[in-house]
């Protein structure tokens, strides 16, 4: 709720979530807001979901919004919150109203492709660098059409720091003949 | 000394046992054809556009033969108004050398004896970028390790490259795009090139290199990732049968850290500009003076 009172606050005219309308995808600019980057819409693959988990709202459609913070224990108890655990919860990047959606602190929904300007709330130098095509594994083309990817291909939204992995095998070491390795 | 035997050629019947004629004939028939033969430009590099082709479908031909299979080896030139540059993100660069491997790969090295064009250097954050405390043979069960950093070096393709100056032979050179390459058929194996590179990115293949057919990419440049003889000295070259017609390289689409970025030094709205006008940039053993085009850089 009071998510929605600062919303309201910052963008009167966005269309508060609650009210369950069409989610507005490019709000006009505000007068006097600094000017955004540029809101291109890179091509990305579709979101790494667990298999069989989308649409959310095949199960939360019937269920009550339960709004209070607490451990989660009858589902999603496999997530473990490692992102700024302390201050955040699950209702703080996915919308209450309708799973399917995420939501921005400013209550816009945003959908799950789209989910780099969620993250990028936070991480802004990092969503520019992303845009720029620095941050972020890149494939296609360098002077042409470029593959990129979502955070979430590469960063765990739920504990985002980047996973160890096993190396490929060292190299050789040079041999002399008559000198043991 | 070669018109003298010439004229005893043209001079009256020659019977078979006079050894001295005999030998004088085949001799000057021999400097005819060595004449012939030897007009215009051997090397790949001078040759026109058409009989650069035809060597190459040459080159084909005997790729066929040796290996039973179709090798394409192309000629793709270079763009204009294109310098490739590259720039890795030491900050991100987990040390998984999976660029390594997709290197080898895609530019048909070596597998026994092993060569590999990128080395992958594990450092300590303590002492930063030291090559003497470098160690390129960490094999832990998961990268990156605590309190380690990576820096990746292959050909750092400088702009005063000393492997260019000191090569006898004209062998090796940098194209208009930037890419130093070997012409492999030029290339006597001398080495001066590898003792002059103070980044120790040029492999030296002492034996025929032995890739499995089923491994082998038949896609290939000329200057670039073609199946390479014995005795010839190889190197990284950005991919140049990739980037020519567009590609990143191999080692960028690669790397799951998203750590190697390629692109063009001339466009001042690629991304490798965007990281030398906004990143801490640095490139190795400045001090030498080699102008390198392979950028290391932090991301955060």
């Amino acid at each position: 709720m009071r998510r929605l009172a600062l919303s309201a606050l910052l963008l009167a005219r966005v269309a508060a979530p609650a009210l369950g309308e069409e989610p507005a995808r490019k709000p006009a600019a505000l007068p006097g807001a600094a000017a955004p980057v540029a809101e291109e819409h890179p091509e990305v693959p579709p979101p790494p979901f667990s298999e069989g988990i989308f649409p959310c709202s095949g199960c939360h459609a019937d269920l009550p919004v339960d709004r209070t913070r607490r451990a989660l224990s009858a589902m999603h108890d496999d997530i473990v919150l490692r992102h700024d655990e302390e201050h955040r919860w699950c209702l703080d990047c996915h919308d209450a109203t309708d799973r399917d959606w995420l939501h921005l602190a400013s209550g816009e929904r945003v959908g799950f492709e789209e989910s780099y300007r969620l993250c990028g709330q936070c991480h802004g130098e990092k969503l520019r660098d992303w845009k720029a095509g620095v941050h972020g594994r890149r494939t296609g083309e360098w002077n042409g059409r470029k593959r990129y990817l979502l955070c979430a291909h590469c960063h765990n939204p739920h504990a985002p720091r980047f996973k160890a992995l096993a190396p490929k095998p060292a190299p050789v070491r040079p041999t002399r003949p008559g000198v043991a390795r | 000394m070669k018109s003298l035997p010439v004229e005893n050629a043209s001079a009256g019947p020659c019977a078979s046992s006079c050894t001295r004629r005999r030998f004088a004939s085949i001799a000057s028939a021999a400097a005819a054809g060595w004449l012939l033969t030897g007009c215009g430009p051997k090397r790949l590099r001078e040759m026109p556009k058409e009989r650069l082709r035809r060597a190459l479908d040459e080159m084909e031909r005997e790729y066929a033969t040796q290996r039973g299979m179709t090798v394409k080896v192309a000629d793709t030139p270079p763009m204009p108004g294109v310098l490739f540059g590259y720039a890795l993100d030491l900050s991100r660069c987990i040390g998984c050398r999976r660029c390594v491997y997709a290197c080898a790969g895609e530019n048909n090295q070596s597998r026994d004896p092993q060569v590999h064009w990128i080395r992958v250097l594990q450092m300590e954050k303590e002492k930063g970028i030291d090559f003497r405390e470098a160690n390129p043979y960490y094999q832990p069960a998961e990268v990156p390790e605590e309190g380690h950093f990576y820096v990746p070096v292959a050909c750092q393709q400088c702009r005063n490259a000393p492997c260019v100056k000191t090569c006898p032979t004209g062998a090796t050179w940098m194209e208009p795009d930037g890419i130093v390459v070997i012409d492999y058929e030029w290339c006597i194996g001398c080495r001066c090139c590898m003792a002059a590179c103070p980044y120790g990115a040029r492999h030296f293949n002492w034996t025929l290199p032995t890739v499995p057919k089923d491994q082998l990419n038949s896609d290939t440049h000329y200057l670039g990732n073609r199946p390479r003889p014995k005795g010839v000295v190889e190197k990284c070259t950005f991919c140049i049968q990739r980037v020519r017609n567009g590609r990143y390289p191999a080692c960028v689409e690669v790397c799951p850290a998203g750590a190697r970025k390629f692109g063009n030094l001339l466009d001042p709205g690629s991304e490798i500009r965007y990281i030398i006008e906004r990143k801490r940039v640095l490139v190795l053993k400045e001090e030498l003076n080699t102008l390198p085009k392979f950028f290391y850089f932090y991301g955060t």
